[in-house]
């Protein structure tokens, strides 16, 4: 994959199905946009949208006991909201993959994401939360491999952060004209 | 209006006979009442996570379609995830009910008065949010008709049950998480749980 392609959502999707992902829980973020679309339109996946990021762990733990592998698609102000279920995560040595689009990080054009988006890696790492760090599009899905091996293999909570460098740097000019 | 229905009771006579039912209890007093109607291995009791109930049985339920998926939890454990119930209304699963034994208190703290006290209807909540049925109920004779469609009739159901604010005496799940979800996965899922 060159640099410039912009094929990693479906190559994403494919580690996703390869690694048994059957459910996936999201609150949406534009650089996940593509992601959340092919997940919705596979008839084999359950795409459960929530209404807050940790209603997810909770989706995410219940399918584990189903029997069933669930991810979890947020951006990193959603992890902020997740941290106290992430205790609960650790206790029961409940797998968990989260996909993390990261904001407040290189080139952020909007100041009130700049604390959650800095904090991301050290709030999970607090959480007993593996972080593992996607920064270019062609790392991605070798990235999110490695991690959902490590989480339902070895029971672990595990999130990639997929950085802003990839998604690409926002400004309000571009939002605005979107 | 008077309150009569205990809430040991109740929880009792939901989980009479409940053959393979997959139960969910909210942290706190629920997880107790599920536990003094008899700890099982397909409890899955919770002891934290305020708020995500509801979540953890919907999980449960689309990943285990043919099984039948009951959330027993209280009226301050529902009040922190209502979002859960817009959830669960756009996913619509046939097989889960969420019943909440509805004391008006938060029982763990000192039973200070919730939402609910002063009147939020969380059935309603429910049903504008799309459960397939909704219920408001207090008395003892509903009870039969719940346990039913708990156990037979396509849901999401959602009851919200007016219970007395009493004080029991503690009767406690195992508290290792750990414990708690390999002991749910091996009953449900057999040995082969284990290897996954």
């Amino acid at each position: 994959m060159k640099r410039s392609d912009n094929s990693w959502p479906e190559a994403l999707y494919k580690t996703l199905k390869d690694a048994g992902v059957r459910q996936v829980g999201y609150v949406p973020d534009g650089g996940l946009k593509r992601l959340i679309e092919v997940c919705v339109a596979d008839k084999d996946m359950r795409a459960v949208v929530l209404s807050t990021e940790e209603e997810g762990i909770g989706l995410a733990a219940g399918a584990w006991l189903g029997g069933v592998r669930g991810a979890l698609l947020m951006q990193s102000s959603g992890v902020g909201n997740c941290i106290n279920h992430l205790g609960t995560v650790r206790e029961c040595r409940f797998p968990l993959l989260m996909l993390v689009t990261m904001r407040g990080q290189v080139g952020e054009f909007n100041p009130w994401q700049v604390a959650m988006g800095q904090a991301t890696p050290a709030v999970l790492s607090a959480m007993g939360v593996v972080v593992h760090e996607a920064n270019a599009p062609e790392a991605i899905a070798s990235t999110v491999d490695a991690a959902a091996r490590l989480a339902f293999g070895s029971y672990q909570a595990v999130a990639v952060l997929i950085s802003q460098a990839v998604i690409g740097i926002k400004s309000f000019q571009q939002q605005a004209s979107r | 209006m008077k309150t009569v229905l205990h809430r040991r009771q109740v929880v009792e006579i939901l989980l009479q006979d409940r053959k393979d039912l997959l139960v969910v209890a909210g942290l706190g007093s629920t997880a107790w009442d599920i536990t003094a109607a008899g700890d099982a291995p397909l409890n899955f009791p919770l002891w934290g996570a305020m708020g995500n109930a509801a979540m953890f049985g919907l999980g449960l339920a689309l990943a285990q379609p043919k099984r039948r998926v009951l959330v027993v939890t209280g009226d301050g454990e529902m009040l922190m995830g209502l979002g859960s119930l817009a959830t669960i209304g756009v996913q619509k699963p046939r097989n889960l009910s969420v019943v909440v034994i509805d004391n008006e208190r938060y029982g763990e703290t000192g039973m200070q008065a919730t939402h609910t006290a002063a009147g939020v209807d969380l059935a309603k909540v429910a049903q504008a949010c799309g459960f397939r049925t909704t219920r408001q109920l207090r008395v003892r004779a509903r009870l039969a008709a719940l346990r039913s469609a708990i156990h037979a009739s396509p849901g999401p159901h959602f009851a919200q049950i007016k219970v007395r604010a009493e004080k029991l005496p503690l009767v406690l799940p195992p508290r290792d998480g750990a414990l708690l979800k390999a002991r749910f996965r091996k009953a449900l899922l057999g040995e082969q749980a284990d290897l996954d």
